[in-house]
């Protein structure tokens, strides 16, 4: 891609982030900023978190932001960098931007429409319209947005059923292959209830996680639940991922104690993570993330 | 050993007992799940590409490949003979091994003869080649409705089309990638 064409982008993404940050400032949000080197990471079987000196590099903002919930933030944003070692192709990078909120008072139900505001905001107020036109194909963005469970997906898109899939250890393969390329593509959808061993630190409820992703056009962009909020069930979860991680012959994290210790129970309440590099990506109509980073890592020869 | 992590195009690894190159390289990783690397693998001695899906528990043996400069010597039957010119160490391909270089191998040229555990599997050509015409009919103007190439045969056998003013005898540069006339070459 020609330089020229790179810098438009790159101005866009700047005034994406100053309308982030307005939307937030109307809504009675606070911006914070948390610590990206912490001694402790939140085991994910999935994630690997980047080595530090006597640490880690975060892999979200999760743990701090939820530290602010329990001393009494209600409603609050970031915007930030966070680490996932070996996390790189067309839609990953090693150090990518995130965008993480948390409302106390709301469940994931209506964290999506937070979440439908803000994308309809961004796009209104950057463009005057609220359709945009990805990889071909036109997303009208007029709320409301598809809700699908994933179990419904499964049976519409999938050529096995959630169960033999998550039996099979075949999840991935058909979310990635059969599903994904489904969804969001003339409305967004709010991918949601996963499987229960699916939940990450989501509450659980009628046997399903209070979870969700959020695809336009087949990318994925966020991940929300209404939170977890019992502090002992949250310990057992991060022992568990500690354990899978163990059999997957992956290292293991220490469990954030000071993190317990100070907070005793958090108030009810929903959190989104969402990509900014990705939602970019959407609004520019751009099929590959190295391009919507100023400086990425190969313009270094890194990684 | 490569671990998943290491995956990317041109790697370059052994499928059973097989040297295979990456071609094409996706990462995907969905949600909170389990990375996929889904890989475009093209076995280096059949050609023959498949596709594959790794996760990252999966390892990989590095295929153990090396290139030598060898000079082209003749062709016996079904084997064509390359020389080490330092060593004079001499090695045979099949013309199946040799494939589609065959038709711009000319007599003496320089080559990389690729060698997979120390057998060799296969050929890469310089990017041009001067070859002598040895047939080409007489032209005149006006005997086709495409006037500007005529069709001639070269020294190997290959059939090319080159511009109207080539005549038998002469050289002509080939680019070997695509097989199409560049040049004439004036002695």
């Amino acid at each position: 891609m020609s330089q020229e064409l790179k810098n438009d982008i790159i101005v866009l993404r700047s005034e994406i982030l100053h309308k982030i940050r307005e939307f937030f400032h109307r809504r009675g949000f606070i911006e914070v900023e948390t610590p990206f080197l912490l001694p402790y990471v939140i085991p994910e079987s999935y994630i690997d978190a980047i080595k530090a000196e006597n640490g880690f590099l975060h892999t979200s903002p999760e743990l701090c932001m939820k530290l602010l919930l329990g001393l009494g933030y209600e409603k609050i944003f970031q915007i930030c960098k966070c680490f996932r070692k070996g996390e790189k192709g067309k839609l990953h990078l090693p150090e990518f931007t995130m965008l993480e909120w948390y409302h106390v008072g709301i469940d994931y139900n209506t964290l999506m429409q937070e979440c439908e505001s803000l994308i309809v905001f961004l796009c209104k107020e950057l463009f005057g319209k609220e359709k945009i036109r990805y990889k071909n194909t036109e997303v009208s963005l007029t709320p409301p947005w598809e809700r699908i469970t994933v179990n419904e997906a499964f049976k519409r898109y999938a050529s096995v059923s959630l169960q033999d899939a998550i039996n099979k250890g075949l999840f991935e393969e058909t979310m990635v292959y059969e599903i994904e390329p489904n969804l969001g593509i003339k409305k967004p959808t709010f991918l949601k209830d996963y499987p229960v061993s699916m939940a990450a630190l989501s509450k659980i409820k009628d046997n399903h996680a209070e979870r969700f992703e959020l695809y336009i056009c087949g990318l994925e962009l966020a991940n929300g639940y209404t939170e977890l909020t019992d502090m002992e069930e949250m310990k057992k979860r991060l022992e568990i991922e500690n354990k899978k991680r163990k059999a997957l012959k992956k290292e293991t994290y220490p469990i954030p104690k000071p993190f317990f210790l100070k907070i005793k129970h958090l108030p009810e309440c929903s959190g989104i993570a969402l990509g900014i590099d990705r939602l970019v990506m959407l609004l520019c109509n751009e099929e590959n993330i190295n391009n919507v980073v100023a400086v990425t890592p190969d313009d270094l020869n890194y990684c | 050993m490569y671990t998943a992590s290491d995956l990317r195009k041109g790697l370059k690894i052994v499928i059973d007992n097989e040297p295979y190159i990456i071609i094409d390289f996706q990462f995907s990783k969905p949600g909170k799940g389990q990375a996929l690397y889904k890989c475009k693998l093209k076995n280096m001695i059949t050609g023959v590409i498949i596709d594959k899906t790794y996760r990252s528990i999966d390892t990989f043996q590095p295929a153990d490949l090396e290139e030598k400069k060898m000079q082209f010597l003749y062709k016996q039957d079904n084997q064509y003979c390359f020389m080490d010119m330092e060593t004079y160490e001499q090695v045979f391909l099949t013309e199946d091994q040799v494939g589609d270089a065959k038709n711009f191998l000319t007599d003496n040229l320089e080559v990389e003869v690729l060698f997979f555990e120390g057998k060799p599997i296969g050929i890469e050509l310089p990017n041009f080649v001067d070859i002598k015409v040895v047939k080409s009919e007489p032209w005149v103007k006006g005997d086709s409705v495409s006037s500007n190439t005529k069709p001639v045969v070269l020294e190997t056998g290959y059939v090319i089309r080159v511009p109207t003013f080539i005549e038998e005898g002469e050289k002509i540069r080939v680019d070997t990638r695509t097989g199409e006339y560049v040049t004439r070459i004036k002695e």
